[in-house]
């Protein structure tokens, strides 16, 4: 079975087969990162670029790296925007590297809906790496992938997400992804991070970390964007610490085991305890490998379904 | 120009008349009004089959653009897709570069407007409320309106403290003038770029709270209430606003207000496509705002329809969602609207339409009344409420094609105007 769509903007509305498959090819990528030799020859002669205009590691090394092992060409396009350039448009850009035949695109950009405008005016794949508030998917994908690695399914499991919720893609393309397939979701924080009415995605909203994961099996940290806070919404990193932050002694009040990710980078001692995230319940090195492996599937079915 | 117009369905709210007749227009004026007219020498016949035929349309919502943005639209070009639309005459907002905060710039644009179709689309400008529209330095409001400003206002952005618009609200009371709000608390909203709600949320656009809105509008309507001086809003577009004008008029306080056919026909559903055609200022609102403007519309609340017409360059509306400029072209969309939404499903009643287009924004705007009747000038705005359509932007006059209403099936169009003693059918000047 091919992907219905020729790119990939979000989870939003994505069929829970599409999603299955995806795991399910990057099990066998998976499989392919413990070889000695990690290559295959699934994209040679495919050209991808990836056009990076947010700041990014570890996506941006990710997808390069996932890219390499299938044997494609790469090419990086890199410029870091805070607000939106003078000069050239986007849609300049995009036309200027599809002239030089690119097969592939990865996309990250500050402004929501970026992926879907490019999808609009190329013939090439469009792979969503991150549009502003809005979606992530390969991310929620690999969180995905990570939960079900350990627990086996997906379905009926309750999934915690903890943080900026209202900024955050990580967290909106995680609640598309696991709500349709089936998890349980609630989403935590201060009501300043909390957008209104997000009740309305069949989330549970809770402004008590130790509620929320009590009644969790897997607690998904966000970062806490240090450079937020300048838009008052809430009032120091140690208040935040002190009334979300996941810590050894608010977990030990658990009297069970916990699944902790965290889709990085961390802040230390910040939304997340050194412990913790260094613990034995943290899967988040775990995150970083599976990011590979989801990624190539999703190179791999779209760059090859003809 | 001789015109006889035969069997048009002459309606007009202000002398009552609801009729089949003919219409002779002599040199401008209204000769005669009557059953079986024959036309005089060297007049054109035009049999409108029972079309109606109502008081002038005036759009008190309109981006020109000229002086400053003439690639987005120029006196020309509007007041051409101005006369297409039905209006016999608009309203141009102040925020052109420069803004229209000095006398020269109201002449120069009046001025302008009589070159364009013979001056058929009389062009009332809206003063700028501040100097340059900066919300410091109140505007000569005098000398502006002794050149021809009708309003004032800093549209385009809100006028900001409560200090500034009290005394906006004062000055421009002294002459009469009413002060028209763009009302946006601006601290609610910035970086936004649609409402506030589940639909933000799921796209991941920065968000505009409807309250943004209603809270200038209660602070307004509390300076009002003290002060006594006209104020108008603009493009009204939420439940909570909508319920702030209703009881502000209960009180009998000075306050109108208008909608746009967007907020009327759309809801922020429409941005899912990320179109940046459905970015406008205020925001498309929910289902439920939707039917609060309608209820308005139905109940009086809602004085006028104006389109809040505002051209950008295709190029400008080709980026991303939250980079692109705010606004949509309506001048050419309006009529089609609302008979659509208003009249054919029978929210409003065809005299009530006549109203919201005519008979109210000019009360409001304290400009010369005008009827169909015999003596008076012929200042007539056409339609066709039968006429099924596809909205074709190539087709429109507009120098911008910004509009979510592409292909939309419409029923019933302007289909001409008479004024100043042109009359403007089918594309076509008849002098």
């Amino acid at each position: 079975m091919p992907l219905s769509t020729k790119h990939l903007l979000g989870l939003e509305g994505m069929p829970k087969e599409e999603i299955q498959l995806i795991l399910d090819t990057a099990n066998s990528f998976r499989e392919v990162l413990d070889r000695p030799i990690k290559k295959v020859p699934a994209l040679q002669g495919k050209t991808i670029v990836n056009l990076f205009f947010e700041s990014s590691t570890r996506t941006r090394t990710s997808f390069e790296l996932a890219e390499r092992r299938l044997s494609a060409d790469v090419v990086n396009f890199s410029t870091d925007i805070s607000s939106v350039r003078k000069g050239e448009t986007l849609k300049d850009t995009a036309r200027n590297l599809e002239m030089m035949k690119i097969d592939m695109v990865v996309v990250r950009h500050v402004c929501a809906g970026t992926s879907r405008f490019l999808s609009n005016i190329l013939d090439a794949n469009v792979i969503n790496a991150g549009d502003g508030m809005h979606e992530h998917p390969t991310q929620a994908l690999l969180d995905m992938y990570t939960i079900r690695e350990k627990f086996g399914k997906l379905e009926g499991l309750n999934v915690c997400i903890i943080g900026d919720i209202g900024h955050s893609r990580v967290a909106l393309s995680n609640i598309f992804g696991l709500k349709t397939m089936g998890a349980n979701v609630s989403v935590c924080g201060p009501r300043t991070l909390i957008p209104k009415d997000i009740e309305q995605l069949g989330v549970k909203v809770f402004h008590d970390a130790d509620k929320a994961i009590n009644e969790a099996d897997v607690v998904n940290v966000l970062r806490i964007q240090l450079e937020r806070q300048g838009g008052n919404l809430f009032p120091s990193l140690r208040e935040y610490r002190r009334f979300f932050g996941i810590s050894k002694e608010r977990l030990e009040k658990l009297n069970r085991d916990i699944t902790i990710m965290h889709p990085g980078p961390i802040n230390r001692d910040v939304e997340i305890s050194a412990d913790v995230a260094d613990g034995e319940h943290s899967l988040i090195l775990q995150q970083v490998l599976n990011g590979v492996a989801i990624r190539m599937a999703v190179l791999f079915l779209l760059g090859t379904r003809g | 120009m001789n015109l006889l117009l035969k069997n048009g369905h002459i309606i007009d709210p202000a002398t009552e008349i609801d009729a089949i007749a003919d219409i002779l227009v002599v040199d401008g004026k209204i000769e005669k009004i009557g059953q079986g007219l024959s036309s005089p020498k060297q007049s054109e016949t035009i049999d409108l089959n029972s079309k109606v035929v109502a008081p002038g349309f005036i759009d008190i919502h309109v981006h020109l653009r000229e002086p400053g943005f003439e690639h987005k639209e120029t006196i020309d070009s509007g007041c051409r897709a101005a006369a297409a639309g039905g209006f016999t005459a608009v309203c141009c907002m102040p925020n052109t570069n420069p803004a229209i905060d000095d006398a020269s710039v109201v002449r120069t644009i009046i001025e302008k407007g009589k070159n364009v179709l013979h001056g058929i689309v009389d062009i009332y400008p809206v003063g700028a409320a501040t100097m340059a529209r900066a919300g410091k330095e109140l505007s000569p409001m005098f000398e502006l309106a002794e050149a021809g400003a009708v309003a004032f206002s800093d549209d385009g952005a809100p006028i900001e403290s409560a200090e500034m618009m009290r005394r906006v609200l004062e000055y421009a009371g002294t002459i009469g003038k009413p002060v028209i709000q763009h009302a946006e608390d601006v601290s609610m909203t910035r970086g936004g770029a649609m409402n506030e709600g589940i639909v933000s949320t799921s796209l991941g656009l920065p968000p505009m709270p409807p309250i943004a809105e209603d809270v200038l509008i209660a602070r307004d309507i509390t300076l009002v209430e003290y002060l006594g001086s006209a104020y108008h809003v603009a493009h009204m577009s939420t439940a909570g606003a909508t319920e702030l004008v209703r009881q502000a008029k209960r009180r009998k306080l000075p306050v109108t207000c208008e909608v746009t056919p967007h907020h009327f026909a759309l809801t922020d559903e429409a941005v899912r496509s990320y179109d940046t055609n459905t970015k406008m200022n205020p925001p498309l609102r929910t289902q439920r705002d939707l039917e609060a403007v309608i209820e308005g519309l139905r109940d009086g609340t809602i004085d006028v329809i104006a389109t809040d017409h505002a051209p950008h360059s295709f190029d400008e509306k080709q980026v991303e969602f939250t980079a692109a400029p705010f606004g949509i072209i309506g001048l050419e969309t309006a009529i089609g609207l609302s008979l659509t939404k208003l009249v054919h499903t029978k929210i409003l009643t065809l005299q009530q339409l006549i109203e919201k287009f005519s008979s109210n924004p000019r009360r409001i705007l304290g400009l010369p009344k005008i009827s169909i009747a015999e003596g008076e000038s012929a200042n007539l705005t056409i339609f066709d409420t039968a006429v099924e359509w596809k909205v074709d932007l190539d087709k429109f006059k507009s120098r911008s094609k910004n509009s979510p209403f592409s292909n939309w099936p419409l029923k019933g169009k302007s289909f001409g105007i008479v004024n100043n003693g042109f009359a403007y059918i089918n594309d076509k000047i008849l002098s």
